[in-house]
């Protein structure tokens, strides 16, 4: 089943050879995505959120050699990741029907690849075939920014390209010392071992490797300057599934393999990450404040809110873990939205300056209603789905310390800063001779924000049911990396005690 | 209880739905649905306010967040001052919702105007209905989103949006303060519920001092935003360019209010941590009578009410500060009556004179609008604690309290204050209603408004003349028993003691009422001395009042310029020099690969998929070499 889902999106391609016409290729890979996304819905039947581990294991040999075997399966952290990434990949397509007018086939093509590359970076339980998912879908998506992009595509495309190898290669470096010390790929194998896998020593260097690839792809503070460029020159859909999808394999990365194989490590690091959390909040938005490109202020308020996942997940506590997943998939709802509605915007104006999208209230109403929502959700208002993670997020931080969540606040007074300033700059002005004739959007672009802003008011008003994946996977790593410290410091403590609050 | 307070909170939104979302039917008649959702808001609330008995109603309608044992209800805690909120909130809602038909006749967003009015109506509802600190919360941010959509509300001018803008800023500052006291009550009592946190500080008051003091102190940022007082009042004044009607509903009658009611709720913690109470008691003086003297000078109508309004709510912090919670409560109360019916009789001078906001255009307005100068007039007094009425009251109230109590100087201030108020507010009077017409053609045009806003305005001059009845008899009176219930029984032991004392204090604040009265009406009526030759006189002291203490200015370079420079600095020198300077530096050395990186990229997708197929194959031959080794 898992298989299949992976899978499906490659399978679809076949068909895409033999049609005709942009449209009938645009119209039947929103079908494909659609029924993919149907598809992984199926993946929540039976599942059961309390159990730990993973369930819809699929063990097949492959390269027994090398003792490493295709080995799948999810827990609520990845089924998670899965669902969002079905779901973005057909809102995106969605959205891609006037945007790409060249080379339409390969386009659809790239992204239905892409998908199965996505998807299988979740799904894998060995380290060398997520290995080769992690490339694999490097390569569709700088395709998307090299081909579909703007202007300065290839310099873009590069860049994102320089940036991830390096990463990369610290990553495959990494796994394979891993393998070298373990004899295995396997990940579930590692996990039985979790806390005496590799010597200390080692463990704090394969942590900085993994950490260093995952950080690039995050992207934490300093290297995140590939992001902005990146989303400046790809197309709508690229930059939606590349904020969506992409950044949240960065911090999967950190709680799939860090987490788990590298507890103590981990805990040990945890407060330099936070620090680059933080600086990743304020850092972003300042950036974003002081940026006249849309696209561009927008992939800097993605750097501000992966800094509060990071700063979550690193807390170790119920709230953060739980908070900063949720956060995962609500930046991927509202990130995704504003990249749509910069989309949207680019097709009519043909620009991203804001200075010449002055004003689109007064002839885009409907327009402005939809991008105002999804920009609120953006800023954490109380009742959309921004505010419950953030939230979370900042209340274990605070359980860590106070100074934390001092500055985690200080990240949500200026995310309403450089976010009304925009929704400012481009809405509520005076309109232009050059924006009053705009049209306002059509029913296929309305359902596409719909679609969103179901999930938006849905997760602000009721979470239980989005906060229900994270549950088990935040109790095992938890007590994954407590246990391993209270294990480094048995002689001196008697018995670790969880500190129930 | 249960149907009704849900009646109450979802009729507004349902009302904000029909008009937002499907509202194309409705257009010019955009005001029935909106009307009638809240008019069904206020009768419940009325409802309630009766049954409303001696034990809080807490009820749980369903579980919002639930993260480990972070349980976070959307429900309800229904008591005497929840009821009380309820009341004031709808009742002048639905007074300005009616009176809005005629004052937003004919805009172009007159279906989006009454759709954020009732979005407000039940984010104000929220937040007064909420059985827990996290829901009041998101109450406590709606009405701040509304109000920032209320203000941005003509978003054309660019005043208009700036101001909407900044409202929300300045108050996202206060709300970052009230997430900490949030996680702080949390941390401490392991619940953000009213009924566990209130219980858990009873049963051990000493227990908590030093999370109290936290706490109470970061919930009180979280009000200082919302109720505009020193330092984050900035946002208030400027608030006013939003459509009037709103000015009266949320800025001045109910929103704003929203942290009194806050910390009046808290009374337990309050209670507990005097030292904070005082602070909170002197930040409240203090705003009281900074923000009265840039009332005295300032000439636009709006924008005197708006300093006004921050004058008021520091009285109401004096009181809930000082432990006089009942008191505090009162005076919200009589003041959304009558600051409510003096925006709204702005408003309507504002109809009449096609948004003219400077009064020194104005002049001898009595004549043609009587209903408007009459019910101004009547708000003016009440406001300036004249006996019989309402404000008369609850502002000496407060004054006592804080006379008995011991706090000279609070009292002093708020006395001097109470000079101020009466001074400023007759001043307006003068300029707008009595003396000769400033500007011809502005009065050539005058008219009274349409009964639409003027029985509104009788109305609520009624509420202002008699809201302050309830409250005679003090701690025996009818209001002060029923809040008993919900705020613990209002002591004012020494003040019964002291009754001739409490004689003199009585005649000393009606005494400074009609002497600030007196010097409006020797100043702008009689001119004697000229007004403008007495601000040439005071010179610097004139010209600091007239540019508001320069505080904007101040915010503007020391906390925005200086982010800004921040920010730019670290854009051009960091990102762009120091990160990407390295990035691209490695780049540069790779020149060869990237030339002929470029006449790669520009193939087609055959040659890059043939990429993909040998850039993998290497991998897995790289793979199976350096695997095969071991």
């Amino acid at each position: 089943m898992l298989s299949l889902v992976i899978f499906l999106p490659l399978l679809l391609t076949v068909p895409i050879v033999f049609l005709r016409g942009r449209r009938t290729v645009f119209w039947y890979t929103t079908a494909a995505t659609f029924v993919e996304f149907l598809l992984s819905l199926f993946l929540l039947k039976g599942f059961d959120f309390h159990m730990r581990g993973f369930q819809w294991v699929e063990h097949a040999r492959w390269l027994p050699d090398l003792a490493a075997s295709y080995h799948l399966g999810v827990d609520g952290l990845s089924l998670s990741l899965i669902l969002l990434t079905t779901f973005l990949t057909f809102v995106a397509t969605l959205s891609s029907l006037n945007y790409i007018q060249k080379q339409v086939k390969e386009y659809y093509i790239t992204l239905l690849i892409l998908e199965t590359g996505m998807l299988g970076v979740f799904a894998a339980l060995d380290l060398l075939l997520f290995f080769v998912f992690w490339e694999v879908m490097l390569l569709p998506m700088y395709l998307l920014i090299g081909i579909w992009g703007h202007e300065r595509r290839i310099y873009a495309a590069f860049k994102f390209v320089l940036y991830t190898m390096a990463g990369s290669a610290f990553l495959l470096t990494a796994i394979i010392v891993l393998r070298l010390h373990t004899g295995t790929f396997d990940l579930v194998e590692m996990m039985n071992r979790s806390g005496t896998l590799v010597p200390a020593a080692l463990e704090g260097l394969l942590f900085l490797a993994f950490a260093l690839a995952f950080a690039i792809k995050v992207p934490l503070f300093p290297f995140h300057t590939w992001l902005p460029d990146a989303h400046v020159e790809a197309p709508t859909a690229g930059s939606v599934i590349l904020a969506g999808v992409l950044l949240k394999m960065g911090v999967y990365g950190f709680l799939r393999f860090n987490f788990t194989l590298f507890p103590q490590a981990s805990h040990h690091y945890a407060p330099l990450f936070m620090a680059l959390g933080i600086v990743g909040i304020l850092y972003g938005a300042l950036m974003s404040w002081v940026q006249e490109d849309l696209k561009k202020l927008i992939a800097y308020s993605s750097v501000a809110h992966l800094g509060f996942v990071i700063l979550g997940i690193f807390t170790f506590t119920d709230w953060g873990l739980q908070g900063g997943i949720l956060q995962m998939v609500n930046h991927g709802l509202s990130t995704g939205g504003l990249f749509l509605a910069a989309g949207l915007l680019y097709e009519r104006k043909h620009t991203r300056d804001m200075a010449r999208l002055r004003g689109i209230g007064k002839a885009m109403p409907v327009f402005s209603v939809l991008f105002g929502i999804v920009m609120l959700s953006s800023v954490g208002l109380p009742g959309l789905n921004g505010f419950v993670g953030e939230f979370l997020i900042l209340l274990g931080a605070y359980k860590v310390s106070l100074a934390w969540a001092a500055f985690g606040v200080l990240g949500v007074i200026l995310a309403a800063v450089y976010l009304l300033t925009m929704f400012q700059k481009v809405v509520l002005t005076a309109p232009t001779p050059e924006t009053r004739h705009l049209k306002d959007v059509s029913p296929r672009e309305f359902v596409v924000f719909a679609l969103l802003l179901v999930f938006i008011f849905w997760i602000g008003v009721y979470p239980a049911p989005f906060l229900r994946f994270a549950k088990a996977p935040s109790r095992y790593l938890q007590e994954n990396v407590k246990g391993a410290v209270a294990a480094e410091t048995v002689p001196v403590m008697p018995a670790h005690q969880e500190v129930q609050p | 209880m249960l149907w009704a307070a849900s009646l109450a909170l979802f009729a507004p939104l349902l009302g904000a739905i029909l008009n937002g979302v499907f509202g194309h039917p409705f257009r010019e008649k955009a005001h029935w649905p909106a009307v009638i959702a809240v008019g069904i808001s206020m009768l419940a609330s009325w409802w309630i306010l009766g049954r409303v008995g001696f034990e809080p109603v807490v009820l749980d309608l369903y579980t919002w967040i639930p993260v480990a044992n972070f349980v976070v209800p959307f429900g309800f805690y229904i008591d005497s001052l929840t009821a009380v909120m309820m009341g004031v909130v709808t009742t002048v809602s639905f007074l300005v919702h009616v009176y809005s038909i005629g004052y937003m006749h004919g805009d172009p967003g007159y279906r989006r105007y009454f759709a954020y009015l009732n979005l407000f109506v039940f984010s104000m509802l929220l937040l007064v209905l909420a059985n827990n600190y996290a829901l009041l919360f998101v109450g406590w941010e709606a009405v701040g989103l509304c109000s920032y959509l209320l203000i941005g509300f003509w978003y054309e001018k660019k005043s208009a949006s700036d101001a909407g803008k900044k409202a929300f800023i300045v108050n996202r500052i206060g709300d970052a303060g009230f997430l900490l006291g949030i996680f702080t009550l949390f941390a401490t009592f392991g619940s953000v519920r009213y009924d566990t946190v209130f219980q858990m500080v009873a049963s051990n008051p000493h227990l908590y001092q030093g999370a109290l003091v936290a706490a109470t102190l970061f919930l009180f940022l979280g009000a200082v935003g919302k109720s505009a007082q020193f330092p984050l009042y900035v946002w208030l004044p400027d608030a006013m360019e939003g459509p009037t009607p709103v000015s009266a509903l949320i800025h001045a009658a109910t929103m704003v209010t929203a942290g009194v009611y806050m910390v009046a709720r808290s009374h337990l913690l309050y209670s507990e941590v005097p030292q904070v109470g005082q602070l909170v008691a002197s930040v409240g003086a203090f705003t009281a009578l900074f923000a009265a003297t840039m009332a005295m000078v300032n000439d636009d109508i709006k924008r005197v009410l708006a300093y006004s309004t921050i004058s008021q709510l520091g009285y109401m912090f004096v009181a809930v500060g000082l432990g006089a919670y009942t008191a505090g409560i009162f005076h919200l109360y009589t003041h959304a009556f009558f600051k409510g019916l003096l925006f709204l009789a702005a408003g309507s001078v504002m109809h009449a004179t096609h948004g003219e906001l400077n009064m020194q255009k104005m002049g001898g307005f009595f004549r043609k609008m009587p209903h408007t100068a009459w019910t101004f007039l009547i708000g003016a007094l009440a406001l300036s604690g004249l006996p019989p009425l309402a404000g008369f009251f609850s502002k000496d109230e407060i004054i006592k309290h804080a006379y008995v109590t011991g706090h000279t100087f609070i009292w002093a201030v708020a006395v001097l204050t109470a000079l101020l108020t009466a001074f400023y507010m007759f001043r307006l009077i003068f300029l707008v209603f009595f003396g000769k017409p400033r500007d011809a053609e502005i009065y050539a045009h005058l008219h009274e408004s349409p009964p639409v806003m003027t029985v509104p305005l009788w109305i609520l001059a009624a509420a202002s003349v008699g809201a302050g009845w309830v409250g005679i008899g003090e701690e025996h009176s009818v209001f002060h028993r029923f809040l008993e219930t919900a705020l613990g029984e209002f002591h004012l032991v020494e003040w019964t003691v002291h009754r001739p004392a409490g004689v003199g204090l009585i005649a000393l604040s009606v005494g400074v009422a009609l002497l600030g009265i007196l010097l409006a009406y020797s100043l702008y009526l009689l001119r004697k001395p000229d007004p403008a030759l007495l601000a040439r006189r005071a010179g610097f002291l004139y010209t600091l009042l007239k540019r508001k203490y320069y505080v904007d200015e101040i915010y503007n370079l020391f906390v925005v310029g200086t982010l800004r420079v921040t920010a730019k600095v670290l854009f051009w020198g960091v990102d762009r020099a120091l990160v990407d300077g390295t990035v691209n530096g490695t780049g540069w050395t790779l020149a060869a690969t990237g030339s002929v990186f470029r006449r790669w990229s520009s193939g087609f997708l055959r040659s890059y998929l043939l990429w993909i197929l040998i850039g993998a194959n290497f991998l897995v031959w790289f793979l199976l070499r350096s695997g095969g080794g071991h």
